[in-house]
């Protein structure tokens, strides 16, 4: 059976998972720590389909209904 | 002692719930009250258009040719402008500049007033730091709350099909419960099903549980025999496309005990004959699935603009995905626990904020988005679907005294006495009870005196 891709559903925005450098350029940009990002977790669908592992800090573009289009990001954490 | 320093070390580390919600709203401008925004720039747009009257005037006698190609090079010009506030100013802000500027008669100068004084306004409307966000969300949604039915109960567009509405809702979607009272999902077809009826009603074959009891005109139990007779409804079973047969194998499946058929009837003859075994035997041989997806009971279809949607009652959105005929980028459920297990937890944020934002609509009540948006936010923030109560987000403050204040107080206070809990007192409502300032508005404002410096300084 061929299995779903959950990344091409309308509920799910778009995932990128973010380079050492822009991290610490982020981290930067908001004078935080990582884990203060809003979190995700190693088993959520998206990150198992993506492939994000603890640590990573994800990018996630969605689109709007206020704004048109927000970025916000994500720390993966285990779980 | 070394306890208590730990704890007190984890105490700190979740920083109050309140300061967040206000950097959250303050890093994320580009959610805030666009009608403001709008307002502004209309009245600004009249004003400067007001002036350019004579300039018109002259226009108007230029040839077509040259008014189209002026046309053309005002939009490269209006886009480059536009360009240059990308960074700071929203899409849906930049979308409507364009749109509304572009109509508009303007030379450069007067677009570049307009955009810089609508990007002032949107600063202006920002959310500053200090603000309690949470609070006015919480206020926001809570007041119409008031207000809602407490019970209603009726239908969403479908008839027949109830689907639990206003505050009984609310309260379910708050509280992440993992199973709705009404778990229903919304599924649309893809290309080649959802014209016709006929295709449609195919995939309602493809997803509809049916079990023995739906096919079953009497189940009996023949004492004498130690038998269950089963007549099945031929004219039912033919709709839904199953024969006698095909009940009798699945029900061999079950190894209750010998099955033989008989016309229209199967007749099932148990090992056991012990009364309460029957009993349960009974359920069993009723309840078995024969086609379609464990869950969805019942299935509605109805046309919608042009093209038959499907209206299920129950919910499986795992399943559901794989079925064929069915577009799966637009199925939705309004179970929000199964979306955060197979689309993830962005996904469930979004269900979220939709699925409240739709109960209050429903009600005619007029709650702003980001209000519900920031709840959603607040509930998926560690990554599971939390509930805002007392299991959830308010439970899992790091204040005693802010935890002893929501609910179950004495407990809260007893477990924080005997386990020797500090509070750092960082929270607004531990500085309420305590009587100090709170951490909100000008009093998110600390000092920190730099000992180096001073030292050097001296």
């Amino acid at each position: 059976m061929v299995k779903f891709d959950i990344l091409s559903h309308e509920l799910v925005p778009k995932f990128f998972i973010l380079s050492k450098e822009e991290v610490e350029a982020l981290r930067h940009s908001y004078g935080i720590r990582k884990e203060s990002l809003p979190w995700i977790r190693r088993s959520d669908p998206v990150c198992k389909t993506i492939g994000a592992r603890p640590g990573d800090v994800l990018k996630i573009e969605r689109s709007s209904e206020v704004a048109g289009r927000t970025v916000v990001y994500r720390y993966v954490v285990p779980g | 002692m070394a306890k208590r320093k730990i704890d007190k070390k984890k105490a700190a580390r979740p920083a109050p719930k309140e300061k967040p919600k206000a950097k959250k709203t303050a890093t994320k401008p580009k959610a805030e009250r666009p009608e403001k925004i709008q307002k502004a720039v209309t009245k600004v747009a009249k004003k400067v258009a007001k002036k350019k009257s004579p300039v018109r005037a002259e226009k108007v006698k230029g040839k077509k040719k040259e008014a189209k190609a002026e046309q053309e090079l005002k939009v490269t010009a209006l886009d480059k402008l536009l360009e240059a506030y990308k960074e700071v100013l929203p899409d849906s802000l930049i979308a409507q500049l364009k749109e509304k500027l572009s109509k508009l008669e303007l030379d450069e100068g007067q677009m570049k007033a307009i955009i810089e004084e609508t990007h002032k306004a949107y600063v202006k409307a920002l959310v500053e730091p200090g603000e309690a966000a949470g609070t006015v969300a919480a206020q926001s949604v809570g007041e119409p709350g008031t207000q809602m039915t407490l019970r209603t109960f009726h239908y969403a567009g479908v008839r027949e099909l109830n689907v639990t509405l206003g505050l009984p809702r609310l309260i379910e979607i708050v509280d992440a419960r993992r199973i709705p009272s009404t778990p229903t999902m919304t599924l649309r077809l893809d290309d080649e099903h959802k014209g016709s009826l006929e295709k449609a009603k195919e995939v309602v074959a493809r997803i509809e549980r049916i079990a023995v009891e739906n096919v079953a005109k009497s189940i009996e139990y023949d004492m004498v025999n130690a038998s269950f007779i089963i007549e099945i409804d031929e004219e039912i079973a033919q709709d839904k496309g199953i024969e006698v047969d095909f009940v009798a194998k699945s029900l061999e499946k079950l190894k209750i005990g010998k099955v033989d058929v008989e016309g229209n009837s199967i007749i099932i003859t148990p090992e056991t004959t012990a009364p309460e075994k029957i009993k349960r035997l009974r359920e069993r041989i009723l309840d078995l699935r024969l086609k379609g997806l464990k869950g969805i009971k019942r299935v509605l279809i109805q046309k919608e603009g042009g093209e038959y949607v499907l209206h299920t009652d129950g919910s499986n959105l795992a399943a559901v995905l794989l079925i064929k005929g069915i577009d799966p980028h637009r199925i939705y459920t309004n179970n929000v626990s199964e979306i955060a297990d197979v689309l993830g937890i962005e996904a469930a944020r979004a269900a979220i904020i939709k699925e409240a934002f739709q109960v209050l609509d429903q009600q005619g009540l007029d709650v702003d988005v980001r209000h519900v948006i920031l709840v959603a936010d607040l509930m998926t923030s560690t990554g599971r679907i939390r509930q805002i109560g007392r299991h959830g987000v308010s439970g899992e403050k790091s204040s005693v005294l802010a935890r002893a204040a929501f609910e179950v107080t004495v407990k809260h206070l007893l477990d924080a006495a005997s386990h020797g809990e500090e509070d750092a007192l960082e929270g607004v409502t531990e500085n309420v009870i305590v009587g100090q300032s709170i951490p909100l508005g000008t009093g998110i404002v600390e000092l920190f005196m730099r000992f180096s410096k001073e030292r050097e300084g001296a």
